[in-house]
């Protein structure tokens, strides 16, 4: 038993460095430009479908990594000049209604250019193996990369934005954008820089998640729902919030769905315990959600002073 | 403070004709689409035009809190869906009467968008919108772990609801002239309220939440019983659509279409109720006839969008009136 917690431990922690990949991103951008992206979720699946597209090209995994994530950096630099250029500081409604037509755009376009069946992305041989935890028990070497490749990204971040001049500028520019632009910085062209990165942070991660999920169609809607919550538990804007939302939430949602219908159990007979359990393990997040917002409603680290 | 805003000495004389003329059409053309359905022997027409109102409904619905209240709601479906359940439900009991499905129907969308209101409406922007995305969530999980009612597979309906034993439903006509009459209820309905003193509120806690309650009013009563009777006419939506469609499904519920909804509102031109009308059936009009062009019709449609929002500020309402509001303004 312990060692099947531990399991599921792991599995939580991956999912939520995976969320932290999407939600760093996100975040920024939603602190930075006050702009809700709800097309952060198509990178993540573009990322995903470049990768196997380019590992059909090259039949090397790295390669394909490398070509990936800088045609997802440049689709998105492409995008932000053609299209949310023109809508900083517009309504929020506009927001949601020109990425709500990207999304439906790439949704379907994927189609069109992939076909609508799950497509697939080896593991790389060197990765593929598994390694024994206590008790006998073999997880995956590949999860274990993830976890390792997302606590990186998160140093990383940690450093660039918490010790670098640019990092200064875009946590100056999550308090109060004007103020900076104000000070002669060039706000746009800093506005591009963080938009581009954080896409390519959510290309990372359909990356990295390609070969132990399928490749397919609006992957990147549900995820994208998860990473909003993530950024509003951590508080918008704050790279430090979204980092902890994502692994309490990916901490909650794995073990809820493990053991929802246990714990369950202790309270009701087995058969209500069925039917409840997966319910309530879909809900635990958002109920989270709902708390946190409930008691501070503007998330656990909000980065806007006021 | 803000700086005072100007005075508002109430719509151009532009808008007040669009807002008596614009309607006007609508509602002929709806009313009298059954007598060119005469003409063309088949009920597809029929089925459209109530689909289209029906998704109507919850639009103006929606653009009362979110054009009048800037309270946006990521969560609307959910309320359409409860709707609809308490009709799917009840049909599973053999309960087919209107007098009993409309009030649950009712005071289930009510009774949601009151507990989920009470929350939500201590945020603000974008929060707002993210926690009412996060109760369209909870309902939909809820909708499809209803083993008992079908699960993810939804549930099929095998009486329409019938009113006082007359089959109100059972024939597409009778069908389409309900709904109609129900959008038109809702339409008035919310124009009443906009133009009422509770409606000016709502108005002026939009422009200034602080100043509103500087004047005495409660700015959070108000906006949660705004987002009630939205709720409200949500269910109503959902009410009929079951009865329209003969089955529900938790997708009804999901995220894509409060985000559907949204874009209804958006696309015909926010704060106007009768732009959502417009919007609702542009979209699903848009909707029928790309997708017999070609399958993957969001390709094109997708853009369609990005354009009216880089382009045509204000909608297609805003895109078609800009002419006359040179002419006139």
């Amino acid at each position: 038993m312990s060692s099947l917690v531990f399991v599921q431990i792991l599995n939580g922690l991956q999912l939520g460095v995976l969320l932290f990949l999407i939600a760093a991103g996100l975040t920024l951008v939603f602190g930075v430009m006050d702009f809700i992206n709800l097309a952060h979720g198509v990178q993540y699946m573009l990322g995903a479908y470049l990768a196997v597209a380019f590992y059909g090209l090259t039949g090397s995994f790295l390669v394909a990594l490398v070509l990936a994530l800088a045609a997802t950096l440049a689709f998105a630099l492409a995008l932000e000049v053609l299209v949310f250029r023109r809508l900083y500081g517009r309504d929020h409604l506009d927001h949601v209604m020109a990425t709500f037509g990207i999304i439906l755009f790439l949704n379907h376009g994927v189609k069109l250019a992939w076909g609508a069946a799950p497509l697939s992305l080896p593991i790389p041989d060197l990765l593929s193996g598994s390694v024994s935890l206590m008790g006998g028990l073999r997880y995956p070497v590949w999860r274990l990369v993830i976890i390792g490749a997302g606590l990186a990204v998160a140093a990383g971040l940690y450093v660039l934005v918490g010790h670098t001049r640019i990092g200064m500028l875009v946590r100056a520019g999550a308090t109060n954008a004007r103020l900076v632009s104000a000070l002669g910085v060039d706000i746009s062209r800093l506005f591009m820089l963080v938009f581009g990165f954080g896409a390519m942070l959510a290309g990372f991660a359909g990356i990295m998640i390609a070969p132990i999920l399928s490749v397919e169609p609006g992957m990147g809607d549900t995820i994208l729902i998860l990473a909003f919550v993530v950024i509003v538990i951590g508080g918008i804007g704050s790279i430090r919030g979204a980092f902890l939302a994502a692994l309490m939430i990916g901490l909650v949602d794995t073990l809820g769905r493990s053991f929802a219908v246990d714990v369950l159990r202790l309270f009701m007979g087995p058969s209500p315990a069925r039917t409840v359990g997966p319910a309530l393990a879909s809900m635990l997040i958002y109920v989270l959600m709902a708390i946190v917002l409930y008691l501070r409603p503007a998330g656990l680290f909000p980065a806007k002073g006021r | 403070m803000a700086a005072a805003a100007p005075i508002d000495l109430g719509p151009a004389p532009a808008t007040a004709r669009a807002g008596i003329v614009v309607p006007g059409l609508i509602f002929g053309v709806l009313a009298g689409l059954p007598i060119a359905a005469l003409v063309v022997p088949e009920n597809y027409l029929l089925d459209l035009g109530t689909r289209i109102m029906i998704f109507a409904i919850a639009a103006v619905a929606l653009d009362l809190v979110v054009g009048y209240g800037a309270l946006v709601s990521f969560g609307h479906a959910a309320f359409i869906g409860l709707g609809a359940y308490a009709v799917g439900m009840l049909a599973a009991h053999g309960i087919g009467e209107v007098l009993v499905a409309l009030p649950a129907a009712l005071a289930a969308s009510v009774l949601f968008a009151l507990a989920t209101g009470a929350v939500s409406l201590r945020t603000k922007g974008v929060y707002f919108i993210m926690i009412t995305l996060a109760f369209g969530q909870m309902a939909f999980f809820t909708a499809s772990s209803l083993a008992p009612y079908g699960g993810d597979d939804g549930l099929t309906i095998a009486a329409r609801n019938t009113l006082v034993g007359i089959p109100i439903f059972k024939y597409p006509r009778g069908l389409y002239y309900v709904v109609l009459a129900a959008l038109a209820g809702t339409f008035f309905l919310c124009r009443a309220i906009v133009a009422s003193r509770f409606g000016r509120v709502l108005r002026g806690a939009k422009e200034n939440a602080t100043r509103m309650a500087t004047l005495g009013f409660e700015v959070y009563r108000f906006q949660l019983v705004a987002y009630a009777i939205s709720g409200g006419l949500c269910g109503l939506a959902g009410f009929l659509l079951a009865n329209a469609n003969d089955f529900v499904s938790p997708a009804y519920m999901s995220w894509q279409r409060s985000g559907e909804l949204i874009i209804m509102v958006l696309l015909g031109g926010i704060g106007t109720l009768y732009g959502a009308i417009i919007g609702a059936a542009s979209y699903l009009l848009i909707e029928e006839f790309l997708s017999r062009v070609t399958e993957y019709w969001q390709v094109i449609f997708g853009p369609f969008l990005v354009l009216v929002v880089v382009f045509g500020r204000g909608g297609l309402v805003g895109l078609f009136a800009w002419p006359w509001r040179r002419r006139h303004g």
